[in-house]
């Protein structure tokens, strides 16, 4: 019985620091910003660069941090994979996509710097673009002999979409609500107040009545898919700093060893981590005493992967390819965890 | 007529088959809609994003959600054509 209550007591010990002012700051904001990107960023423009006919340095440099625009729901990653390796550019690009994705969308990097702290926050943002890119060569030079489909009637839809904003709009709009997210976080109320009231004014003069209750529309979607999952992934992560007895962490993944990261990405590869609740789980194993360069080694591996993405992926792209995607994925993360925590220790 | 959903389960996807079974009961037309969630079957169609409506085997839209204006007059094109 005391056992039950105690891990009960972890869990809500977990929520109770996750609900804390300074987190709600800026997952509020962060939530605002992936409806605008959802609702508002035409998506045509990004994704012209990723047809068969686009230029190889281009579509893998757009793949790598296109994520922040393309990536805020998992719905829309998958297909458009598959597009993109069986339509347009290939088997590369779309796996620098597919990687880089579930770690740069806004919501990831504000909650990871948020949480873990700044270093990690931001070494997930590069290590994730970077080897985005490693990672899809690596996959193409290993099938260079394949090619892609290039269905070019499938790019050619995307001139049907509707105009959306001007670029610029678009831009300003986004800034000024990352400038609230950022004032907000750091609880500057005044300039926080001051985007806000920019945000108002963009709003009264540029959108529509329907445009904003679309905008509302995508944010509540966003709280309504990723909240209650945070707040279960929090409620585990609690349970899991009081089950997890402390050396057992030390032992395994604690330090910078080739072993502790390798673990970490292994493990992370195979666990499945509803968006975001990596963030909160990667924090409780930190707090027993994981080192920095294996939580980011599990924070590289473990939401670009997981037990049923890899068997939606093999029904994409075969099984051979998944395994090697896999076992891709685990080293590049090992080194990347290893080099990271070399760098901060 | 046969009229698809194409999406593998996302919101957009149910809001636009809802959207489409409005329409059609506005149009009092008896059309059979199906949502297709399969990935498979879904790339078959000149599609790169989700939800995409397939009217008599041809795409007429993917990436968004149309409003209902836009469904009717893709069912009623569709129809002339018959």
């Amino acid at each position: 019985m005391d056992i039950l209550i105690n891990l009960l007591q972890g869990g809500w010990n977990g929520l109770i620091s996750y609900l804390s002012a300074h987190v709600i700051t800026c997952l509020v904001p962060a939530l605002f910003i992936a409806g605008a990107i959802a609702a508002f960023v035409s998506q045509a423009a990004v994704l012209k660069y990723f047809g068969p006919q686009a230029k190889k340095v281009v579509s893998y440099s757009v793949a790598s941090v296109s994520g922040t625009v393309l990536a805020v729901c998992s719905c829309t990653v998958l297909p458009l994979f598959a597009g993109i390796y069986k339509k347009g550019a290939g088997l590369g690009p779309a796996i620098a996509f597919l990687f880089s994705g579930p770690a740069i969308n806004v919501l990831a990097i504000v909650y990871s710097a948020k949480l873990l702290g700044y270093d990690i926050g931001l070494a997930r943002a590069i290590g994730a673009i970077a080897f985005s890119v490693v990672v899809g060569l690596i996959m193409a030079f290993i099938y260079r002999k394949e090619k892609s489909q290039a269905d070019a009637q499938a790019f050619a839809m995307l001139a049907a979409d509707p105009p959306g904003k001007s670029i610029w709009q678009q831009v300003l709009f986004i800034g000024s609500l990352v400038g609230v997210l950022v004032f907000a976080a750091s609880k500057n109320w005044i300039v926080m107040g001051i985007f806000l009231a920019v945000v108002a004014v963009i709003l009264w003069r540029w959108f529509t009545k329907g445009e904003i209750v679309q905008w509302l529309k995508e944010t509540l979607h966003f709280t309504r898919l990723i909240i209650p999952w945070l707040l279960l992934g929090v409620f585990i992560a609690g349970i899991l700093t009081v089950v997890i007895p402390q050396d057992v962490v030390a032992t395994w993944v604690g330090g910078n060893s080739i072993s502790a990261n390798f673990i970490a990405s292994f493990a992370g590869a195979l666990m499945y981590f509803a968006t975001l609740t990596e963030v909160p789980i990667v924090k409780a194993f930190m707090d027993l005493g994981m080192g920095k360069g294996p939580a980011l080694a599990l924070l590289l591996a473990g939401p670009a992967l997981s037990l049923p993405a890899m068997f939606t992926l093999t029904k994409i792209m075969g099984f051979k390819k998944m395994i090697t995607y896999v076992g891709v994925v685990v080293v590049m993360a090992t080194i990347t965890g290893y080099v990271f925590g070399l760098i901060v220790s | 007529m046969n009229i698809k959903i194409l999406g593998p389960g996302c919101h957009r996807c149910d809001e636009l088959e809802k959207v489409t079974k409005e329409v059609l009961g506005e149009l009092n037309l008896d059309a059979n809609v199906e949502h297709v969630r399969d990935m498979k079957k879904i790339m078959e169609y000149p599609i790169l994003r989700t939800p995409g409506l397939v009217i008599d085997e041809n795409l007429v839209c993917s990436g968004r959600v149309p409003s209902k204006a836009e469904v009717t007059s893709f069912i009623t094109t569709a129809m002339a054509k018959e």
